[in-house]
């Protein structure tokens, strides 16, 4: 078992930066999903740790052992890739032993490793078959099973799970949580998918243009956005912003929108006046009248059965999406009030979290 | 398999239901296909059967169109004899090693070529490709003349080294070779990086399997151009010991006047086998490939 460490990594394509100095420990056993928009640099980033790319600047460490100048097959490492990789000429078993064979490996030993590795896949009957015999689903799990036949120190997944259909896709994405958790292999996994990235990891690196904007738990990460672009990166539907300025010496803000909310988790630092931006969940905007309610004009509403989306926008033109439970009003106005402890307050500028004084 | 049945059996009435076009046309299309198949396939036959009657009737100047009695005597005379003064089983083996060298030699080279062009970085290796590639606008009869000074300075002439050598290079399959592994993905290297597969062990374990029906279709290709081939070994193969056999007929033909025309046929007969047994052999190999593969 092993710990990844990346250090200072940058990395550019010709003049091109693509990723600007990302720092990241995963720990022995750990699952660490990096979850970002498209091109954003996460491939990059796994590539590196891979040795499939060559990091401009900062150095992969493995184990404790630095091994930015190895070569892939000398990292002890294994990689599941999005199309599977699967080389078509050869068998199933072949597949899967074809990095042993090369290692030099007895026979005997690659065909107990690939069998105990089928086993635990539930491929068994398929070992002789060739890759395009076989399901998506079937060619996801031998990819797996060629990683786990090596018995790596690191798993590296890149996307496994995008060719798949949506409910094959949520059934391999339980099994390779279950798997890791198994084995506990240290495992890095790149996914765009945000309910990917929350369901597997065991902390999640939000990428945003070649920079990592937070490393933390799913829970921390949904609760405490680092900044503006994980607020609404993660979370669906995504959180609103709304425009406000700090005022009464930090312990509230006045929003464009009208109300003037006073923070429920104390006073922020600042100058009166900064310019914010502040956050809130559509699942925790209240649709109730009251003292600070604010009028809001539907122009859209998504019925999902249980619960229901409500597009709108409040009197000074602010979008406002709210999730209620049941069914909801189907047009018109509603009266919203925006609970004081389930604001998220962010600097308009440059976006980032504006925790309370000393908390 | 039901569902193909039915289709099968809706097949037959959808058919017959076109309207028939007149007689005439029909039959105007049919002749013109029966002209077409006796254009092509009378030669032949003349040819076939020519070679199986004395050399007399032919003489006369009669053209047989049915089988004579001279068969064995004829192919027994121009496998032993040749029409030339060479043997015509001497001439088949000349033209075998030649032709199978130079489809051989031209895959095994222009797949190395291929391999390094596509698959590493090296300097020059945009040059390297572009003048791969205009060597396709200079044929063989382009260079002839400076090419025969070269294998005649290098003592070649009269070998199958001065037959094959000069000829042995083709841009145009490393061309094909480097479109086709062009089409590998990315992916595959990678993971046979992570397998440990240096860059032999990746040629030799997946590219070579995975050119198999390529290298098939190139080698039919290649091995008819290498038997059919004139103009080099007419130069370059004078004596008996490596003349070809395309060479040996024309020199049959255009050496005596009495030309023995069904020792001529004969040997016709025996240098069309060889392409064909390659071609109907190649051809399983190939659609097996075809079936076996995929990327
Ligand atoms: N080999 C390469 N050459 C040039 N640019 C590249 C290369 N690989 C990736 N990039 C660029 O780097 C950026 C990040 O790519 P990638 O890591 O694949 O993103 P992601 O996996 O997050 O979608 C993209 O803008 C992409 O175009
Ligand atoms: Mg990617």
């Amino acid at each position: 078992m092993a710990t990844l460490e990346l250090s200072a990594i940058r990395k550019s394509f010709g003049p091109v930066e693509v990723l600007h100095g990302v720092d990241l420990a995963v720990a022995d056993g750990e699952m660490i999903v990096i979850v970002g928009a498209s091109g954003c640099g996460k491939s990059t980033l796994l590539r590196i740790a891979a040795g499939l790319e060559i990091p401009s600047q900062g150095r992969v460490r493995i184990a404790g052992r630095d091994v930015t100048a190895l070569e892939p097959a000398d990292r002890d490492i294994a990689m599941v890739f999005q199309n599977y990789a699967l080389y078509p000429h050869m068998s199933v078993a072949q597949n899967m032993g074809y990095g042993l064979k090369i290692r030099g490996l007895p026979r005997a030993e690659i065909d107990r490793r690939v069998r105990e590795a089928a086993a635990l896949l539930g491929i068994e009957a398929l070992l002789d078959r060739r890759p395009r015999q076989l399901s998506g689903g079937q060619r996801q799990r031998v990819a797996m099973g060629r990683a786990i036949v090596r018995e790596p120190k690191l798993f590296l997944f890149d996307e496994p799970l995008s060719n798949l259909d949506a409910k094959l896709r949520v059934q391999m994405r339980a099994e390779i949580r279950r798997l890791q958790r198994r084995l506990g292999v240290t495992s890095l996994f790149v996914t765009h998918d945000q309910v990917e990235a929350m369901t597997l990891g065991d902390r999640l690196v939000v990428m945003h243009q070649g920079h990592a904007a937070q490393v933390a738990t799913p829970m921390e990460i949904w609760a405490k956005p680092a900044d503006t672009y994980v607020a609404g990166f993660i979370g669906s539907p995504a959180m609103n912003f709304l425009k406000g300025r700090l005022t009464e010496g930090g312990r509230a803000v006045a929003l464009e929108a009208g109300p003037t909310i006073r923070f429920a988790d104390g006073p922020r630092p600042g100058p009166e006046g900064l310019p914010l931006t502040i956050g809130i969940r559509p699942e925790h905007v209240r649709a109730e009248a009251g003292g600070l309610a604010l009028t809001l004009t539907l122009d859209l509403v998504e019925p999902l059965g249980s619960e229901a989306v409500l597009h709108g926008r409040l009197p000074n033109g602010e979008a406002l999406v709210v999730k209620l439970a049941g069914p909801g009003p189907r047009d018109g106005t509603l009266p919203v009030a925006l609970p004081a402890e389930a604001l998220h307050v962010f600097v308009a500028e440059g976006g980032r979290r504006l925790d309370p004084a000393g908390g | 398999m039901s569902t193909t049945e039915a289709t099968q059996g809706l097949a037959l009435p959808a058919e017959a239901a076109p309207p028939r076009r007149a007689g005439g046309s029909d039959r105007v299309a049919h002749a013109i296909l029966l002209l077409g198949v006796v254009l092509f396939a009378l030669p032949l036959w003349i040819v076939l059967m020519g070679s199986t009657h004395d050399a007399a009737t032919i003489g006369r100047g009669e053209v047989p169109l049915l089988p004579g009695g001279h068969a064995v005597e004829n192919y027994t005379a121009a496998w032993q004899r040749g029409g030339a003064g060479v043997p015509g089983g001497r001439m088949l083996w000349n033209s075998t090693v030649m032709a199978l060298s130079i489809a051989l030699g031209k895959i095994a080279i222009s797949i190395i070529s291929a391999y390094a062009v596509v698959f590493f970085r090296f300097p020059f290796r945009k040059a390297a490709f572009w003048s791969i590639f205009i060597t396709l606008m200079l044929p063989v009869e382009v260079r002839i003349f400076p090419t025969f000074k070269v294998v005649s300075d290098l003592g070649m002439v009269n070998t199958y080294a001065g037959l094959i050598i000069p000829v042995i290079a083709s841009a145009t399959a490393t061309l094909l070779f480097r479109q086709f592994f062009m089409t590998i993905p990315d992916e595959f290297v990678e993971a046979a990086k992570m397998d440990g597969a240096g860059p032999l062990r990746f040629f030799w374990d997946v590219v070579l399997p995975l050119s198999r029906t390529n290298m098939a279709a190139l080698f039919v290709i290649l091995f008819v151009y290498g038997w059919n081939q004139y103009l080099w070994p007419l130069l370059v193969a004078t004596s008996a010991d490596v003349e070809t056999v395309v060479i040996g007929m024309v020199k049959m033909i255009g050496s005596e006047a009495n030309t023995e025309w069904n020792i001529v046929m004969a040997t016709c007969v025996l240098a069309l086998l060889p392409p064909v047994a390659v071609v109907i052999l190649m051809q399983r190999w190939f659609v097996k490939g075809l079936t076996e593969t995929e990327k």
